[in-house]
């Protein structure tokens, strides 16, 4: 039994410590939110934080993850309304969206650490997500919303 | 004003699947869906309206991304008159008499860019009923004259009194007015909703994580399977050895199935586990010896024999032989993966009187029939819940997935998911198909194309999904984009040949258009470019016959700046295609670096799919299809060796990243027609424009994809 800290939670999983802490959330936790698309670190769908930085959670073992604090899509704003997610309905980001909780915790980190992105800064902290329904056009945009949006309500 | 009988079976039909749905409707919108209520009116097999003013659509297709889940609602709101945030949606349970697809023989399918254009008129004649029932219902309750009553915002109101009873204090009354057999719909003239930026209802659980896959779908007692399948295309396990396996803590059972060996677990890593400790011996079958080279060699050798005629006018072959300048290529196109980003994924309860299978399925009653044959149940006691599907573009068509994990699931008497990873999916797909086309082309004295022949030997998807499509020896999916090409050359030829690999092949985002825009689209610049003629005039000169394709290749070009220089170390391309009753025209700013790397810029992109249901979703498809095909021109490859796909992840089989997106820009064409597909026009003509725009920078014709195969250099 590990015990494990994830939007701000205290759960004990029954895992082994190096099962991937993607498994250990969506099956062990019940939180599916983060996403499987690869289990090599090559698409970016299983992003979440851990204790506010950006990682893969397919590649980072549950024993990894110990003692520190995992926020995965379902935990990174209280009613879904950070500015990310807020402007990602509004730019109509999501096609299928089964990329999209990836995408949207690879942009709350980037933004955390630059709040006004240029283009560059975006290609290079998103280039790790894919998205196979190509909405990379509207996720540009929708950063750039979002940058907006942190300000005005800062 | 056109209205269509409408067949009053299907509506009373359809409403006791809808009454059914009511029990067994799958949330998919993550808890979201209004509690049902007493006494709902349910006119028909797609609305639902409770006391509580919520009206439910019941939505027949499969959300993979296009927007099905807000624009099949827009169809009803629209003549229902309903107050559009009252509205919520449901999937619907697998009933093809009902939610049939009539463009697709009457299948439950979402495919084929079908879906608004088989339900503009069925769920606007659904909505425009329900509202004259709620205005009978009202005029009754009021004893007032139907004629004076009027429908808005989700509520009937009679002017002269200005009373006013909203959708829901009327079902009780409208539930007991009979179905009117001939609804009158709105003029397009007076639409609020259609052709609006409406939001879409099921974007915002795609942004919290409360949106539900197939992947995610979890119930009491339910076991995670993998599934170890044989490498090479139709082999099989001689024997196998489970011990390993059986040995990792988590791991319930191993069971063969038809297409493998299963490792049951109790989550998804331990499967895993057991899965990678698992020692099978495979007959390997006749493929094993497969190669892409062999397979190019297999297709070339076909060549050499004439095929099926798809399209004949004039003589192509005497006008070849009396052309002032003949031009002849041969194009060829890899096979492709879908690679949508969720792997395939199903889940399964099989029990003695029943099953139910969760699933992100573009083709409902196909999982009904799969899972009745399996289980020996008849198929009335299998439910298909449908989820949202995590990207589809053809593969969600296939029921290998549901076969395997209903097996598994009657095999243990447990419920169980299925997961495939990674791995699993790019090596066992159903690929778009590999083609070798022989083309020849005759241009006059004047540098007019007199002639056009184009040979095609390939893989048929039908021949393996659905031999019924084949007429005369001819695949339509292998010609279409094809045959069909829309230029006013006098002897046109076009013929096809089967040519079964050994490969699974399988629908692929815009199917045969994917490759066929290609080949012609960059044949004709070829074309052009031996004509000594710009490919924009050349194309205007023979599209004079065809005025749609004509406004839509000017738009581009108009929008794009053809005819003035591009930015310094720019090159532009141009190409047109028409598929699933829609014509899209893309411009191509390309540039290629000294070393050869190839950088798109710019994509405008001039799109008529007659009247369009809501803009934003248009757009976004047609960015969406642009980068699907942009990333198969510049990289997409799926390659065999030893019967197996090589390929098997991200590193090997590279989709396009942010840092490589052009700026699309979608230019809509006004149109009052009926509409035409959206889902997958937008992909066929980006590898031609860009290809062509190559030819432009480099002078280098590109006759094979990907374009990473070749060497380039700047002229
Ligand atoms: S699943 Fe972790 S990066 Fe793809
Ligand atoms: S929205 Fe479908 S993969 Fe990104």
């Amino acid at each position: 039994m590990a015990t494990l800290n994830v939007n701000q939670r205290e759960y004990t999983a029954n895992a082994r410590p190096d099962t991937p802490l993607l498994w250990v959330l969506r099956d062990s936790l019940g939180l599916t939110g983060t996403k499987y698309g690869c289990g090599m670190a090559l698409c970016g769908a299983c992003t979440v934080h851990l204790d506010g930085e950006p990682v893969r959670s397919c590649v980072t073992p549950l024993s990894a993850a110990q003692g520190r604090a995992v926020t995965t899509i379902e935990g990174l704003a209280p009613s879904s309304d950070h500015p990310v997610q807020r402007a990602w309905v509004q730019e109509e980001v999501a096609q299928c969206g089964y990329c999209q909780p990836g995408q949207i915790m690879s942009a709350a980190a980037l933004l955390a650490r630059t709040p006004t992105p240029s283009d560059a800064d975006i290609d290079a902290a998103m280039a790790g997500n894919l998205c196979r329904c190509g909405t990379y056009q509207r996720i540009r945009r929708a950063i750039h919303a979002a940058a907006k949006l942190a300000g005005g309500t800062r | 004003m056109k209205t269509t009988r409408l067949s009053r079976r299907v509506f009373l039909k359809g409403a006791v699947v809808a009454g059914a749905g009511l029990t067994m409707g799958f949330d998919l919108a993550g808890g979201r869906r209004a509690l049902a209520q007493t006494e709902p009116f349910v006119p028909n097999a797609w609305i639902r309206i409770t006391p509580d003013d919520i009206v439910t659509v019941i939505v027949g297709k499969s959300d993979m991304g296009q927007g099905v889940l807000t624009s099949m609602p827009m169809l009803i709101a629209e003549e229902l008159e309903a107050d559009w945030s009252k509205i919520r949606t449901e999937q619907a349970p697998a009933a093809p008499q009902v939610y049939g697809n009539p463009a697709i023989g009457g299948m439950q399918l979402t495919g084929g860019s079908t879906s608004v254009r088989s339900s503009w008129l069925t769920l606007r004649q659904a909505g425009a009923a329900a509202k004259e029932m709620l205005v009978e219902a009202a005029a009754r309750q009021w004893g007032v004259d139907p004629a004076a009553c009027t429908a808005e915002n989700g509520a009937v109101l009679h002017p002269p009194t200005g009373r006013r009873l909203t959708y829901g204090q009327l079902t009780d009354t409208a539930a007991r007015v009979p179905v009117p057999p001939n609804p009158k719909l709105k003029d397009p003239k007076n639409f609020k909703l259609i052709g609006k930026r409406v939001k879409r209802l099921e974007n915002p659980p795609k942004v919290d994580g409360s949106a539900i896959y197939g992947i995610d779908v979890k119930m009491a007692g339910m076991l995670i399977a993998t599934v170890v399948r044989c490498p090479v295309f139709g082999g099989k396990a001689k024997s196998f050895d489970a011990s390993g396996a059986q040995a990792v803590a988590g791991v319930r059972h191993v069971v063969p199935i038809s297409s493998g060996i299963a490792v049951v677990a109790d989550a998804y890593w331990p499967a895993k586990l057991g899965r990678d400790a698992l020692v099978i011996e495979w007959d390997e079958g006749p493929n094993a010896g497969l190669s892409t080279a062999g397979i190019r060699a297999m297709l070339e050798a076909a060549a050499k024999q004439p095929g099926r005629v798809a399209r004949q006018e004039g003589d192509a072959a005497t006008a070849l032989a009396a052309a002032a300048r003949r031009v002849e290529a041969v194009y060829e196109v890899p096979f492709l993966a879908h690679a949508t980003m969720e792997p395939m994924s199903c889940t399964a309860s099989v029990r003695a009187d029943g099953a139910d299978v969760w699933t992100g399925t573009q083709w409902q009653d196909g999982t009904q029939k799969v899972t009745a044959s399996i289980t020996g149940l008849p198929l009335e006691a299998i439910k298909v819940h449908t989820t949202l599907l995590g990207g589809g573009f053809g593969r969600r068509f296939e029921q290998d997935f549901v076969t395997e994990t209903v097996e598994i699931a009657k095999a243990v008497s447990a419920p169980v998911k299925l997961v495939w990873s990674r791995e699993d999916d790019m090596r066992h797909d159903f690929y778009r198909p590999a083609t070798y086309n022989a083309l020849a082309a005759g241009i006059d004295a004047q540098g007019r194309p007199l002639a056009w022949s184009h040979r095609i030997v390939g893989p048929s998807i039908a021949a393996r999904a659905f031999p019924p499509l084949i007429r005369d020896g001819i695949d339509p999916t292998s010609v279409e984009g094809a045959a069909n090409i829309p230029y006013a050359i006098p002897n046109i030829h076009v013929e096809a040949i089967m040519k079964d690999t050994g490969v699974p092949v399988g629908f692929w985002r815009s199917v045969g258009s994917s490759q066929n825009a290609f080949i012609t689209e960059c044949f004709l610049d070829e074309v052009a470019a031996a004509a000594g003629r710009d490919p924009y005039e050349l194309r205007r000169a023979l599209l004079t016959k065809s005025p749609r394709h004509l406004t839509v290749l000017e738009l581009a070009a108009a929008q794009a700046g053809w005819g003035k220089p591009p930015a310094p170390g720019r090159a532009r391309g141009i190409a047109v295609a028409e598929s699933f009753g829609s014509v899209v025209a893309d411009v191509a700013e390309v540039s290629v670096s000294s070393e050869g790397e190839v950088r798109v810029h710019r994509v405008v992109c001039a799109v008529d799919c007659g009247l369009v249901v809501n803009p934003d979703t248009v757009e976004a498809q047609m960015e969406g299809a642009t980068v699907y095909g942009l990333t198969a021109a510049l990289r997409g490859a799926i390659t065999i060796a030893g019967g197996h796909v090589e390929q098997s992840n991200f590193h090997d089989y590279p989709l396009l990243r942010i840092n490589e997106m052009p700026t699309v820009e979608v230019h809509i064409l006004p149109s009052a027609e009926a509409p035409g597909g959206v889902g997958e026009p937008g992909t066929p003509p980006i590898a031609p424009a860009v290809v062509n725009a190559i030819f432009a920078a480099t002078g280098t014709r590109i006759r094979s994809l990907p374009i990473s195969t070749h060497e380039l250099r700047r002229v």
